[in-house]
């Protein structure tokens, strides 16, 4: 089942950053997200997450010299739980038109409060039947490291899968292909476990 | 089932095409000489691998090599970063609308990019090598293959062709079978100047006390053995029907001139041959050795202008002839005509030397014996195209220890050279035995029709032999790749493109009944007595 973890709350052609309801609910690095514009259906890998002050210009100062425990600052302060945010940026890596999963960008960007979706396993085995999303991954100038950022989303779309040796093979065969850079393709693969 | 291997990656014509190997398939279950089959966009090619190797896309795979002992790393990288290429010459075009109706055809182009590449099926073999029939002759089995490699008789016989290798590299097998499907599949017969006494009766087999099985056990009615050494033959077993003597009166100079180096005569002897043959007539030899020391033989040697050393020369020589033991002053059979004889009546004719294994023998009888009887053939030969009657049966020559003969010095003047360079006019050809290919002169070789070569290690041997043909140095590894015994590469007229093959198997009793279903009527003696 989807598990919807945040809004849209900006997006361009090729990401949108997206805020979650709850602070810290943030979707694991790597993993597939997907939101609706119209009728087509976008899908993003995220590559970024933070959490910050609600203010741009009001940052939190240290709160807990008398408290016991991490849990307890949240408890004495509840406000804080409305002052501060979890956001999270997604790379669009895909989408769906017409029932068809294509793996290149959509014609439209997403909608601002557009609902984000964290795929269940089944549509993450279905997106990740083909691997036309690595090129965008790889070439995407991001502050998460091309390296770090296709390896954690392997890792997840694997634990989806029941033939997860296999797949990170193919993958890992699909990206010797890709990447000329014989020590990145390295420390890439190195990662994938 | 065909299997895939790779895709065309470049390549031309003349250099053969670079094929990348998919991932799964392992360099190692490839080998230099196997067929694989090329499909094209328009025709499929059929052509050999030449070359195998490995390569990798990027430099820093070599020279930092990853921690392959991680089974995933391995699996990834095999067939990706690094991957298997072979080198493959495509010689023949098969299928495709031309290659329908005439078979299959020499290569003109090459597949285009990224044609898939398979390894050839056993149907592909037979399109190319054809199924054992009426004319075809399973001779082996490609290497690695099931499939029967099938000659045509017929086309082979109307040219010379050469067997070659190093000793004991199985060219007597591979000549035995030959011999076998001559027999049985063409209309030639053949005449084999057996200097080792191998073909006629019992051979052995090296490295064993097993005997094999020769021409006349296996085809007794349509086998006859000669002997030049009637006792070397009895206490051997073997049946002969003729023994052949020569006389003195039977040598004619131009028999002589052949063994002008085994006899280490002169120049200035060859000459003298000549005179003594336009003084004394039909008796030279004896006359020759009979001249004593004398005034009147000074004399003599005077008016014919010969010097003494000269004289001497040739007396030595000719002393060496009169002690061959099979020379008589006179004989009263006559050998030639038995043998045409015999060949006339279609029977396969075989001349062993027994214990006169010395090469001077050899070469004195195959040159005269030869000689006359090509004669006789171009006499009824011409008189056949004159009278527009049947031409005389296809005579195959079998000689060893061609080079011999053939060398560059005595290649124009032997009977055998003149047959190898004159092929067929007069259906007259050879089956020429060699382990020194290199020595036979370079005009002979090049006319020799269909060349089969078992392993050759010697630099000069290996260039004479691939002499001329294209893909030399791509040959030139199949062959030098080949193993030691009962492996052999086939190229030329008889076969469409060269092949390597493992010679089929002689000497079991189940593969005589297959050389001679024919006579399965005849219960083997041997077999009777258990």
């Amino acid at each position: 089942m989807e598990e919807r973890v945040g809004e849209v709350i900006e997006a361009s052609t090729v990401a949108f950053t997206a805020q979650c309801y709850e602070l810290y609910c943030l979707p694991p690095l790597g993993s597939l997200v997907s939101t609706r514009q119209g009728e087509v259906e976008l899908y993003g890998i995220v590559h970024h997450a933070a959490t910050g002050s609600l203010e741009p210009g009001r940052r939190p100062i240290a709160r807990g010299r008398d408290e016991a425990s991490e849990e307890d600052i949240y408890r004495s302060s509840p406000q804080l739980l409305k002052l501060l945010q979890s956001e999270f940026c997604a790379l669009v890596v895909g989408h769906r038109e017409g029932g068809e999963m294509r793996h290149y960008l959509p014609p439209q960007p997403a909608r601002i409060h557009g609902f984000v979706y964290l795929c269940g396993p089944e549509e993450v085995r279905e997106f990740s039947q083909s691997f036309g999303f690595l090129n965008l991954l790889l070439n995407a100038h991001l502050q998460t490291p091309p390296d770090e950022l296709v390896a954690a989303s392997l890792r997840r779309m694997g634990l989806a899968r029941e033939d997860r040796h296999d797949f990170l093979v193919r993958a890992g065969r699909e990206l010797a292909l890709l990447i000329g850079d014989f020590n990145q393709l390295k420390s890439i693969l190195g990662r994938l476990r | 089932m065909t299997q895939k291997l790779g895709t065309v990656v470049s390549g031309s014509v003349d250099g053969g095409v670079d094929v990348r190997l998919d991932a799964p398939v392992s360099v190692e279950d490839m080998a230099v000489g196997r067929y694989v089959t090329i499909e094209g966009q328009k025709q499929r090619f059929f052509g050999m691998i030449t070359d195998v190797g490995l390569a990798v896309t990027d430099q820093q795979v070599s020279q930092s090599p990853p921690d392959l002992s991680d089974p995933f790393i391995a699996e990834v990288l095999a067939g990706t970063s690094t991957y298997g290429t072979l080198h493959v010459l495509p010689m023949l075009t098969i299928g495709g609308d031309a290659g329908l109706l005439e078979g299959p055809q020499p290569v003109k182009t090459i597949p285009s990019h990224f044609s898939l590449v398979n390894l050839a099926s056993d149907e592909d073999m037979e399109m190319v090598f054809g199924k054992e029939d009426k004319e075809r002759y399973w001779i082996g089995n490609p290497l690695d293959m099931e499939t029967r490699l099938c000659l045509n008789l017929e086309e082979f016989v109307k040219r010379s062709n050469g067997i070659f290798g190093k000793s004991g590299t199985g060219k007597t097998f591979l000549t035995r079978i030959l011999l076998i499907g001559m027999l049985q599949k063409s209309k030639a017969v053949n005449l084999i100047f057996d200097m080792h006494n191998e073909y006629g009766w019992e051979g052995s087999s090296e490295g064993s006390t097993h005997k094999v099985k020769a021409l006349k056990q296996l085809f007794p009615s349509k086998v006859a053995v000669f002997t030049l050494d009637e006792e070397n033959s009895r206490r051997r077993g073997v049946s002969t029907d003729f023994v052949v003597r020569i006389g003195f009166d039977e040598i004619e100079p131009e028999d002589m001139v052949l063994l002008r180096q085994t006899l280490n005569l002169t120049d200035q002897a060859i000459g003298a041959i000549y005179q003594m043959r336009r003084r004394f007539g039909k008796g030279w030899i004896e006359s020759t050795l009979e001249m004593r020391d004398t005034e009147e033989t000074r004399q003599l040697l005077r008016d014919l202008s010969i010097h003494e050393s000269t004289f001497d020369n040739l007396r030595r020589g000719l002393e060496k002839v009169r002690r061959l033991p099979f020379i008589e002053p006179h004989v009263a059979t006559d050998a030639v005509k038995s043998v045409l004889d015999y060949l006339g009546r279609g029977m396969n004719v075989v001349l062993e030397f027994g214990r006169h294994r010395d090469i001077t023998a050899y070469i004195l009888v195959a040159n005269m014996l030869a000689r006359r009887i090509y004669a006789r053939y171009q006499e009824r030969m011409e008189q056949a195209m004159a009278e527009d009657t049947t031409r005389p049966t296809p005579l195959v020559i079998t000689i060893e220890e061609a080079h011999k003969f053939l060398n560059t010095e005595v290649a124009t003047q032997t009977i055998f050279g003149t047959i190898a360079r004159e092929m067929r006019k007069y259906n007259v050809t050879l089956l020429v035995i060699d382990q020194r290919p290199s020595g036979i002169d370079a005009e002979v070789m090049s006319q020799l029709g269909t060349k089969i070569t078992c392993l050759l290690d010697n630099e000069k041997d290996v260039d004479s032999v691939l002499a001329g043909i294209s893909g030399k140095s791509e040959l030139k590894t199949v062959l030098s790749r080949l193993a030691a015994k009962q492996q052999a590469l086939i190229f030329g007229h008889a076969v469409p493109m060269p092949v390597s093959f493992q010679p089929r198997e002689y000497g079991t009793a189940e593969s005589y009944r297959h050389f001679a279903p024919a006579d399965a009527g005849q219960v083997d003696i041997e077999e009777l007595w258990g």
